[in-house]
């Protein structure tokens, strides 16, 4: 480190100090995607988050927001990292109005806790817990969502309101705390989704569901992408409304396509037996299938999809996917909601690049023909240096002027997301 | 719409009865003459002659929308037929600095397609093509123009329908839905426009055309979709919107439900959501609204009810049978004396023929009347209804509630005759009181109908200062030189100026020797 920058550090820690109290010098454990951070600070309210934005924008720190730290390493490794902002102290879940059917929490409140708060009353909130240990503004930056966004969507459809922290430290809240709004513009849904580069999130209002009485499962096995099509189209064209569709493709053996079905004890009988009529396989109350809503990552880290593409693509994205991996040498596991259009992949740690670039060209192409998308969420450095991760992005231009009005100076996250912003 | 729609005032506390020519929001006409002639010329040149219209006379057509007290008469109406003429008018009204609105149907009740005297209106009612019913991906793809009901019309023999449903359907545009954000009766359980609506394309102000999300869900990069949904023609206009559909349900069950009063309709409605039932809607009527729709269509609701309730249920036969009965128990529980049952659609039409002509009905027991539209939370029903009352009889004005009891989203009917004097500015001073109510007990000043002109000035109410000038940091992204409907939404413009902080040379402060950079 050289001197000027020492100085500088100095001068900004006695800033930061001053403005929240937890200032520590950043660890290794601490870095961001192998990018070293140099302090951390955790303020425990919204005005200290404004006073620590405020310091380091008088002193010109680059920023990375943290929640809990679980998927810190998504999106390219940012440019440089001078200030971790932890937001881990601000754990509450601040209200849960139960007549209401609303939450209102802290940034930093584990996902498990605000479920434990509201399932009190026999509620939830219906983002599923896709990264165990994610705190819920983590959730929000990274768009996670799991098994039951077929019947309740993500959570630009369950957020409320939100309060943020600009990067010149400026708070501002929009939407509310009421279920039907239109007044002024909806930010939140500009947040969700934009890995960190855009404001701090420190509160959030939900709405939650109820807890349904029973649920149960219905299987089918299936051997061919082709098969688990025409079984994900049947399903979503039965009346049975289905909470949530999921495939599940390991990369060794056949596949599976699971159907959740919630609701009331002789609701859920008949529409389970309904669709085993339909579509065969067993059903079976209570228990999820082994692995249900854990993204295929999660046992042995490598490297990370997410596609996107529309619902009758999916045979199209499964088998270019699993061709592609198969001409690469290397194992491709998929899962994720047939009902909803999106699936993750997950490739091995050691596949090496040039194997990782052809399943993503090949992936992304059948994803961009069915108007989608294909991400590299994660993975190691070489494949993060060497794969076009984000793809191309329409409106990126659009995405940029939104970017510079906000944080004009990029000391958020700056290269993590999109388009290098 | 005036016609049915009485004489919807507003509320606005600074616009108040203001003409609206002496307010900021619609421009001065005559002082921008040059650059208007050249978006005509520019008009004229991509588009037939009859989608340029310039005569006073015909311009007069689109002098006001749903909010009719309001008129202004445009410089120049633009009817394009495809995305690339709307694009090269906007893009001509960049260039030379010309405000534009757009406009749909013209059925919004905040003053969002109010025109600009100094600007150019952009009417979508010529793409009104339904491009694509994708029933294998449950998406249809369709032009801004297109008549909401028309998409669920294309959908229901492939089994699907489009569920946003505003009680103006038959006639408000996709583009106008998706730029209001709007609700309908059914939103209570398959959400509003924001929810349905996946992607669009959309022409910026400065004339490009960009595509936001689409048939896939979780576009990477900023989800811009979500903020140009529900934000009024201030962010460009939609040229294409792809929609979610939905599959018909295997059963519905209507179901009306006579109170002695809105305390105990309240009272049910409360108890019903927080059992965990989700109805696709719970609509009230109060004793005003009942006699005013009575009047108009005959609806024979329970004779001697204070409030009636509709309750609608949807969803798997299986799943539906019990939800009845839980609801009926909660009716009854809370002291409903009548319940009907209505199982086919002949049955269903007739009790929604009450509730959807309400609106219309309330013409007929008074001459003049203003629609307010806020939102409370729902277990607040009972008293802020209570509180209406009491406005009322302190204030001798009448209130007609008619509204989405599921979500708290309240429309109160402030009911008054233009002919006597001070009736209107007392109504005026009753719907800006409901407001105040809203917003005290933590609600919001519109559910669904929208800012506007009408409700601008009450965005301070609702807003800091800080929250409006961050929203309008995405305002200057995509419209720096503020000529996409401006004087809607906002009470104040931010000057959008060069971006902040892309500093060329040193601060000021810092040049002067006053501050240290480090
Ligand atoms: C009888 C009646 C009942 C109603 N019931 C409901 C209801 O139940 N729920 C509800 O939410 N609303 C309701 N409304 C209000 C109104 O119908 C809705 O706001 C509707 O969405 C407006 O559509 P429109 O096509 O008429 O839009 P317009 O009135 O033409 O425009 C509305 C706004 O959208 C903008 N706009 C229009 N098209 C575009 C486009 N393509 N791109 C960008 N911006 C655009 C305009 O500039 C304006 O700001 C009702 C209105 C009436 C008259």
């Amino acid at each position: 480190m050289t001197t000027t920058s020492s100085t500088r550090l100095e001068a900004a820690r006695a800033a930061l100090t001053s403005a929240c109290g937890d200032v520590t010098d950043g660890s290794p454990a601490d870095a961001v995607d192998g990018v070293p951070v140099a302090l951390v600070a955790r303020p425990a309210s919204t005005p200290e988050v404004a006073e620590v934005l405020r310091a380091a924008a008088a002193h010109g720190l680059t920023v990375v927001p943290r929640g809990r730290g679980t998927k810190l390493s998504w999106g390219q490794p940012p440019e440089q990292a001078d200030l971790v902002l932890d937001v881990s102290r601000m754990g509450a879940v601040l209200d849960h109005a139960a007549g209401d059917l609303i939450v209102e929490t802290q940034a930093g409140a584990l996902l498990t806790d605000v479920q434990r708060t509201v399932g009190s009353a026999g509620q939830r909130l219906s983002l599923d817990e896709a990264v165990p240990g994610s705190s819920i503004g983590g959730t929000l930056a990274t768009n996670m969502s799991g098994p039951r966004r077929v019947a309740v969507g993500t959570a630009r459809d369950l957020l409320l309101g939100v309060t943020v922290v600009r990067a010149d430290g400026v708070v501002a809240k929009a939407g509310g705390r009421v279920v039907k709004n239109v007044a002024g513009y909806d930010l939140g849904k500009l947040v969700i989704g934009s890995f960190g580069t855009l404001v701090v999130v420190t509160e959030a209002v939900f709405r939650l569901h109820p807890v349904p009485a029973a649920r149960q499962v219905v299987s089918v096995l299936f051997a061919a992408a082709a098969d688990a099509g025409r079984l994900a189209q049947q399903v979503v064209h039965a009346q049975l409304v289905p909470a949530a569709v999921e495939v599940d493709w390991p990369a060794d053996g056949p596949g599976a396509v699971h159907v959740l079905l919630e609701g009331t004890e002789a609701g859920v009988a008949a529409r389970s037996a309904a669709l085993v009529e339909l579509v065969g396989g067993r059903s079976a109350a209570g228990d999820l299938p082994a692995g249900w809503g854990r993204l295929p990552w999660a046992d042995a880290p490598g490297t990370a999809l997410k596609a996107t593409f529309a619902l009758s693509a999916l045979p199209a994205v499964l088998s270019a996917g699993r061709d592609a991996a198969a001409s690469a040498g290397v194992g491709l596991t998929l899962r994720g909601s047939a009902g909803a259009g999106v699936v993750y992949g997950a490739l091995p740690a050691d596949a090496d690049v040039t194997a990782v670039r052809a399943v993503v060209t090949r992936l992304r192409q059948a994803c961009t023909a069915a108007g989608g998308a294909l991400v590299v969420l994660d993975g190691p450095a070489e494949v993060k240096s060497g794969v076009d991760t984000w793809g191309p992005v329409p409106a990126l231009d659009l995405m940029r002027r939104v970017k510079e009005r906000f944080d004009p100076e990029r000391r958020l996250a700056p290269g993590r997301f999109v388009g290098g912003i | 719409m005036s016609g049915t729609h009485g004489t919807e005032t507003t509320a606005g506390p600074v616009l108040g009865n203001v003409a609206p020519e002496a307010t900021s929001a619609t421009g001065e006409p005559g002082d921008n003459g040059a650059a208007l002639e050249a978006v005509g010329r520019v008009a004229r040149a991509v588009m037939p002659v009859t989608g340029v219209i310039a005569d006073p006379t015909q311009l007069r057509t689109y002098e006001c929308d749903g909010l009719a007290h309001y008129r202004v008469t445009p410089a120049l109406v633009v009817l394009p037929e495809t995305t690339q003429q709307l694009a090269a008018v906007v893009r001509a009204c960049s260039e030379h600095g010309v405000p534009f609105v757009a406009r749909g149907s013209g059925t919004g009740l905040s003053g969002g397609a109010l025109p600009r005297a100094d600007g150019v209106l952009v009417v979508t009612s010529r793409m009104r093509t339904i491009r694509e019913i994708r029933r294998e991906d449950q998406r249809a793809v369709v032009d801004p123009g297109v008549i909401n009901l028309d998409v669920t019309r294309a959908a229901t023999p492939h089994g699907y329908y489009y569920a946003p449903d505003p009680s103006s359907q038959q006639i408000c545009s996709i583009g106008g839905n998706l730029a209001e954000n709007s609700g309908g009766a059914h939103c209570l359980k398959y959400g509003f426009t924001s929810n349905h609506v996946l992607g669009t394309e959309l022409v910026t102000p400065q004339g490009d055309v960009v595509q936001l999300g689409g048939l896939a869900p979780d576009a990477p990069g900023y989800d811009l979709l979500g903020t140009v949904v529900g934000s009024e023609g201030t962010l460009g206009i939609a040229t294409t919107a792809t929609v979610r559909l939905v599959r018909l349900p295997q059963e519905v069950r209507t179901l009306l439900v006579g109170f002695p009063s809105t305390d105990e309709a309240g009272a049910a409605t409360s108890a019903i959501i927080s059992a965990g039932v989700l109805p696709a809607a719970i609509e009230m009527m109060d004793a005003l609204a009942i006699e005013a729709a009575e009047a108009a269509v005959h609806c024979n609701y329970p004779a001697g009810a204070g409030a009636v309730l509709v309750v609608e249920l949807d969803g798997a036969s299986a799943e539906v049978e019990h939800e009845y009965a839980q609801v009926e128990a909660f009716c009854r529980e809370h002291g409903a004396f009548e319940l009907r049952l209505a199982t086919d659609p002949a049955e269903r039409a007739l009790i929604w023929k009450g509730r959807k002509s309400a609106f219309a009905a309330v013409g007929r027991i008074s001459p003049d009347y203003i629609v307010q539209d806020g939102v409370i939370p729902r277990t607040a029903l009972p008293e802020v209804l209570r509180a209406i009352a009491e406005l009322s009889s302190s204030s001798g004005v009448r209130v007609a509630n008619v509204f989405h009891a599921g979500d708290g989203n309240l429309h109160p009917l402030v009911l008054f005759d233009e002919s006597k004097p001070g009736a209107g500015e007392a109504a005026e001073k009753v719907s800006g009181a409901i407001l105040d109510l809203c917003i005290s007990h933590g609600g919001a000043i519109t559910g669904e109908h929208g800012v506007g002109v009408d409700k601008a000035a009450y965005m301070p109410k609702m807003f800091t200062d800080d929250d409006l000038d961050t929203m309008q940091l995405v305002r200057c992204a995509f419209d720096p030189d503020g000529i996409a409907n401006p004087g809607k939404v906002f009470p104040t413009p931010r000057l959008c100026g060069e971006v902040p902080g892309k500093r060329k040379k040193a601060h000021p402060l810092v040049e002067a020797g006053l501050a240290d950079a480090f």
